[in-house]
């Protein structure tokens, strides 16, 4: 492989766009298709079903085998709220692979100390998010309780392509949360979209277990595709 | 916490521009019960620095010699393990899987 292509493929994973590099085996020879570029692809179908699936492997075109390796964007989570289920969140996604950033606008929250390892910003939601660009390879999840910081981090959820949206909260509190957002515009589909009360039904109860059910229902909806049940 | 193997990936390209040779071995493909799926990167320099996996374990240090071999001529590979395998015997997946890797210089 030429350094040079490699180099190219790792600057989209930079800037979390995804790409794959096509090998035909027989030769050796390589090219780079990015995401925008797959349409006029010759191999374009095959290329739109590894992007799908999210998936490297062998295809096979008027007898000749090409390897596609497929590279995604990393899955990032944001999380509204500095706040104990955070705290517990934010290890276990590492271990999962997931980019956590957390957004706190309370700076007695959103501290270093309290989040060693992951990215804490002491910004409104509304503000910070536009800037760290909410993709389809987000989930965002809002768990201040407090409407003033989640409300306008669900509202932008809601303008984009993110893959999950969750919030903290009874049906009682979502129920309000739904009202509100309905008076800012959104329709019935758009709420929808929204996961509250937020994660899995695990009869949850601490911190931890919370964290669990959140993450769980995130993989479960990052893994849609090749549940059972589904 | 294990390197994704896009991590992996940047390390090759940062060793690389260190000036060491290196070679990248890609499972392509994958039958039965492979530890490792298809896309999964092994790196490996001169001196046999590794990272990244391609099986677990079971073939690495087969996979190495090769990408000795690829460093040594720049001409890529096809290489095979499994338990149909001649090969088998001596560094055979445990698990009874097969896998074809695909090795290559980074020029």
């Amino acid at each position: 492989m030429r350094l040079s292509l490699l180099a190219d493929l790792n600057a989209e994973r930079t800037a979390r766009r995804a790409a794959v590099l096509v090998t035909d085996v027989a030769s050796g020879e390589q090219r780079l298709v990015r995401e925008a570029e797959v349409g006029g692809d010759p191999l374009g179908q095959e290329l739109q079903d590894s992007l799908r699936w999210g998936k490297s492997g062998l295809v096979e075109q008027d007898g000749r085998q090409f390897f596609l390796t497929v590279q995604m964007p990393p899955i990032r989570v944001v999380v509204i709220g500095a706040v104990h289920i955070s705290q517990a969140l934010a290890p276990m996604a590492r271990g999962l692979d997931l980019d956590v950033t957390i957004i706190d606008p309370r700076t007695a929250f959103a501290t270093p100390e309290r989040f060693p390892d992951v990215p804490v910003l002491a910004e409104w939601p509304d503000a910070v998010l536009p800037e760290i660009g909410v993709d389809r390879y987000t989930a965002v999840v809002a768990l201040t309780h407090d409407p003033k910081i989640d409300d306008p981090a669900l509202k932008a959820a809601l303008q984009s392509e993110c893959f999950y949206i969750g919030a903290l909260g009874s049906r009682k509190t979502h129920d309000r949360r739904v009202q509100r957002l309905t008076g800012a515009g959104f329709t019935e589909v758009d709420l929808t979209r929204i996961h509250a009360p937020i994660g899995l039904d695990i009869g949850a109860v601490s911190p931890a277990e919370i964290a669990v059910s959140i993450l769980a229902e995130i993989v479960a909806t990052l893994r849609k595709e090749r549940r059972r049940s589904a | 916490m294990h390197s994704t193997d896009a991590d992996i990936l940047k390390t090759a390209e940062a060793w690389s521009r260190e000036g060491r040779s290196v070679a990248i071995a890609t499972v392509v493909e994958t039958w039965g019960s492979a530890p490792r799926p298809a896309g999964s990167h092994l790196v490996v320099d001169e001196d046999t620095n590794i990272l990244g996996s391609v099986s677990g374990g079971c073939v690495e240090g087969a996979v190495i010699t090769e990408a000795m071999d690829v460093i040594a001529d720049g001409k890529p590979r096809m290489i095979e393990f499994g338990v149909a395998d001649e090969t088998a015997w001596q560094v055979g997946l445990s698990c009874g899987g097969r896998i074809r890797v695909y090795v290559e210089r980074l020029d």
